[in-house]
């Protein structure tokens, strides 16, 4: 988008820094998938995994800080190159708590395999990571070209997720309803869902970074908060139902 | 392949000439010194020849002697009461002739004897005692001690300019002069004096009784004249081309103009002077303000392009400040760039003047070389210049001028030696009020 | 831009020229009243130019043509009623290059009030170089070598020298050609502080070569290219987020 800086060494530094933005994106998308896959499929050593992997995360993260800190120290950003390093650093703290999201689902794994389900109680949660996933991807991607098109097509999707976790919260409720032996495992899933639904928040405030980034304005606030779930009690739900 | 990497530049041999640069450097330096050697040697040679012969210049032989003023001599018939042209007209010489041979022991009636005498004296020793006796009439039969110069010969003799060894017909002293004239000096009475008429004497054609006074007047007018129109005429066109005219063709067809004027040789002035001066303006000849004049003519350019550059020296930026707290512009000029273009004017001024001191050629077309024994009084008085008499002088065959044509070059060199003394302790004085 | 700030300059379609070459193409610029304006932009683009405008410098270099109209207090400079010496005594000027003249420290403050007949007296005299010293920051420095020559100052020292001889004329606007460019980073800091304190009394145009000298003295900033106004805004709008490509790859490094 931009002409080269005249001192090439600070489009180096700032090119490697949204390099390790678009790793780091990709490594806490990958966490947050096999987690789900390790709570799908009862894999405890997966789920091992991705709970030690998530460090990863947390070392990318202070790296990219340190990098932001010295370029701010030694180039006295301005502008967009100015927004650019503090949308690098905003991102990263998002993507470290989208990997601590991923983590939390993981350990959760443990405790959901002493009260194994049909594989119908999991389907919609799959199905809410993917959506909430695929999300994840299109911010980063549009981050990656630095496409304001993009950015504002995702947030266009904000509310599908938002309906997604409405409709899976009622469904997990509705199985309690039904048994209350449902209530331990439901329980987790609805923390593992309200994990999801916070890696689509992380998701939406990467677009507004991207959309400050690149533009140097934030975007209007025109959508209230997103949860609806705040709503539904037990006798609308059946109502609903 | 990169002509600048590494691997590159360490395959080439390293030879970056050192030697030849250091070596080349040396040279350069020894023609430097060899220049500086040959020019220090004809300055010495220069000055050597002036002062050695120029030295003795400032001495002047002079004769004491006990003169008795005989009534017979002086007013045989006694009727100086009557006609006090016979104390005038009276035979001074005669009176000083017998002094010195009753001095030496000669006898009345050697006449050889008796004429070399009279040419062992300055004939300005008759005038010198006819005024004695002329102020006090009353000193008539005494006796006086009398202080005459002596002759042109006896006093380049004295002082060893004369070669004593060749044979007596073919040098201008006779043996009994030479003979009398150390008796003279083992008694006291001929001896070597300061010689103050070097600097007071008018022409003459003497040279014991010439002298620079009038040329050291007439320089000391002309420097006068010079220093009062160049300067701020100078001044003033320099500051006009240099800070309030427009840049257009006829400023600059005025800048070439100037700078060849300074480039013109000085006898033009001279003819200039004489048409626009003498002939057009009808003001004397010879005179030091025609002089004065002319030599103006000559240094302005001198002290214009001086000035302009100056001027032109003086940071922009102190222009740039003295506007910026809102000085108008001839404040600026006057109270910030001059002071500071004051130490190049005065250079430039002096660089003026003492090349007009020094001239002679336009001094020459306007009459300025001439036999004048009268002091000038005023401007419009002749006079000469101090290098015109010394050009007079060199003209002279006497031994004594030749003595006398250094010693006023030494006299001049002292001229410009003390203006230029002055300039430089002007021009401290002026920096250290930055 | 909110009601309560006045327009105490103000530039309409000033353009210049030198000789044949077009130096600026028509600036429309404010100046406003109590704020420091920066001006930025790579060499030779005219900024230092129009700062030049604003007290008639430009008049003093030969073969400069000013056309456009420039206002101060809404009266065009340019107009031939207006006195140059008089609008200089109201427009100071601080120059790239600390320039006092190679008088006394005293003598320095002094010339501006005393060719303007500002003080009826001696005494008047030394309150007002006492008073300009103080303001420009430099008085505690120099109160004991008041008849030194002002050349023999620090490069700083000289400066404020220069801001203060600036000040004594009690100026409406100030205008700052680059006045840090020689001066080393605590002087510069020196200076800076003084344009903020100084604000509060005066109206201040600095041009400058240093981005973030622009971004903390300013609050308003225009960027000048090719002797066009590219952008003009609030400091904090150019320097984080500027609305031109041309400001934007200025400040960020990325010109040429």
């Amino acid at each position: 988008m931009f002409t080269q800086h005249t001192v090439r060494s600070f489009d180096k530094e700032l090119n490697r820094l949204s390099k390790e933005i678009a790793e780091m994106g990709t490594y806490a998308a990958h966490i947050v998938e096999r987690s789900i896959l390790a709570i799908m499929r009862d894999d405890q050593k997966l789920a091992k995994q991705v709970i030690s992997d998530d460090i990863f995360l947390d070392v990318a993260e202070r790296k990219i800080d340190e990098e932001a800190i010295l370029i701010i120290a030694r180039r006295q950003p301005m502008a967009v190159d100015l927004r650019e390093i503090i949308g690098a650093i905003r991102i990263s703290v998002d993507l470290e708590r989208v990997g601590d999201m991923g983590k939390n689902i993981a350990k959760r794994t443990a405790v959901l395999s002493d009260v194994r389900q049909t594989a119908a109680f999991y389907h919609g949660l799959e199905d809410f990571a993917a959506l909430a996933l695929k999300q994840l991807n299109e911010v980063l991607d549009a981050y990656a070209c630095r496409s304001l098109e993009r950015i504002d097509a995702v947030r266009e999707h904000d509310d599908e997720i938002d309906s997604m976790y409405t409709s899976l919260f009622r469904d997990l409720l509705t199985y309690m309803l039904e048994d209350p032996r449902n209530i331990t495992v439901c329980t987790h899933l609805l923390f593992c869902a309200k994990n999801i639904e916070r890696i689509g928040d992380h998701a939406t405030n990467i677009a507004k970074t991207v959309h400050y980034v690149i533009t140097g304005t934030y975007p209007a606030l025109e959508r209230p908060k997103d949860d609806q779930t705040y709503r539904l009690e037990i006798g609308k739900s059946r109502r609903i139902l | 392949m990169n002509c600048f990497s590494k691997s590159y530049l360490k395959s080439l041999p390293r030879d970056i000439r050192l030697k030849q640069r250091y070596r080349a450097e040396k040279r350069f330096r020894a023609y430097g010194y060899t220049a500086i050697g040959i020019g220090v040697f004809f300055l010495t040679a220069l000055l050597w020849s002036i002062f050695s012969q120029g030295y003795t210049a400032f001495w002047q032989t002079s004769i004491t002697l006990p003169v008795k003023l005989d009534v017979a001599v002086i007013d045989p018939q006694n009727r100086r009461d009557k006609n006090p042209q016979i104390l005038i007209t009276a035979n001074y010489p005669v009176l000083i002739r017998n002094a010195l041979a009753e001095k030496l022991g000669i006898a009345i009636d050697d006449y050889i004897g008796l004429r070399e005498l009279n040419h062992m004296i300055s004939p300005s020793a008759g005038i010198k005692l006819r005024k004695m006796v002329l102020d006090n009439p009353q000193i008539i039969g005494s006796t006086q001690s009398l202080t005459v110069l002596a002759g042109a010969d006896i006093d380049s003799a004295f002082k060893g300019k004369i070669n004593l060894t060749v044979s007596e017909i073919s040098r201008k002293i006779s043996n009994r002069q030479i003979k009398w004239m150390y008796k003279l000096a083992a008694e006291g009475s001929l001896y070597k004096a300061f010689n103050t008429g070097l600097f007071i004497f008018a022409s003459s054609s003497r040279p014991e009784t010439s002298g620079l006074g009038v040329a050291l007047i007439g320089s000391f007018y002309m420097i006068l004249i010079v220093l009062m129109f160049s300067l701020p005429i100078g001044v003033a066109t320099a500051i006009y081309l240099e800070e309030y005219a427009r840049k257009n063709r006829f400023t600059d067809l005025i800048e070439i103009n100037i700078n060849n004027l300074a480039a013109v040789p000085s006898i033009v002035f001279g003819l200039l002077g004489v048409s626009v001066f003498i002939n057009f303006f009808g003001l004397p000849r010879s005179s030091s303000l025609v002089g004065g004049l002319v030599l103006t003519l000559m240094t302005l350019p001198i002290i214009i392009i001086a000035t302009r550059s100056a001027l032109r020296a003086v940071p922009i930026s102190i222009r740039s400040a003295a506007l910026g707290v809102g000085a108008s512009k001839i404040q600026m000029v006057f109270q910030h760039v001059l002071p500071l273009a004051a130490p190049g004017i005065l250079t430039g001024t002096v660089i003026g003047l003492t090349r007009a001191l020094g001239e002679t050629a336009p001094l020459l077309l306007i009459g300025m070389v001439a036999f004048i024994a009268n002091y000038p009084r005023t401007l419009m008085d002749p006079a000469t210049a101090l290098p015109v008499q010394i050009y007079m002088w060199a003209n002279e065959s006497e031994r004594a001028f030749i003595e006398r044509t250094s010693g006023a070059i030494i006299v001049l060199l002292m001229f410009l030696a003390v203006i230029n003394t002055i300039a430089v302790l002007l021009r401290r004085r002026f920096e250290q009020h930055r | 831009m909110s009601s309560e700030l006045k327009i105490k300059m103000c530039g309409l379609d000033v353009k210049v020229s030198y000789g044949k070459k077009r130096a600026l193409h028509g600036i429309t610029l404010n100046i406003l009243e109590n704020k420091v304006t920066a001006l930025i932009g790579p060499s030779g683009c005219g900024k230092s130019t129009f700062l030049r405008c604003l007290n008639r410098m430009n008049d003093t270099i030969e073969g400069a043509l000013v056309t456009g109209k420039i206002l101060l207090d809404e009266e065009d400079i340019y107009d031939s009623s207006v006195d140059v010496v008089e609008l200089r005594a109201r427009v100071g000027m601080v120059f790239q290059k600390p320039n006092p003249f190679p008088k006394s420290v005293y003598e320095n403050v002094a010339y501006g009030p005393r060719i303007h007949g500002l003080a009826k007296s001696r005494v008047a005299l030394n309150e007002i170089v006492e008073q300009s010293l103080v303001k420009a920051g430099l008085f505690s420095e120099v109160k004991d070598r008041l008849h030194d020559v002002g050349t023999s100052l620090s490069g700083g020292q000289q400066q404020r020298l220069c801001i203060a001889r600036a000040i004594a004329v009690s100026p409406e606007v100030i205008l700052m050609d680059e006045p840090c460019s020689a001066l080393d980073p605590i002087a510069t800091a020196k200076i800076e502080e003084l344009i903020d304190d100084l604000r509060r009394n005066y109206t201040i145009a600095i041009v400058t070569h240093s981005m973030q000298q622009a971004a903390r003295v300013s609050q308003f900033t225009a960027m000048f290219h090719l002797g066009n106004l590219v952008e003009v805004g609030t400091t904090d709008t150019i320097f984080t987020s500027p609305q031109e490509r041309r400001t934007q790859d200025y400040i960020t490094g990325r010109f040429g």
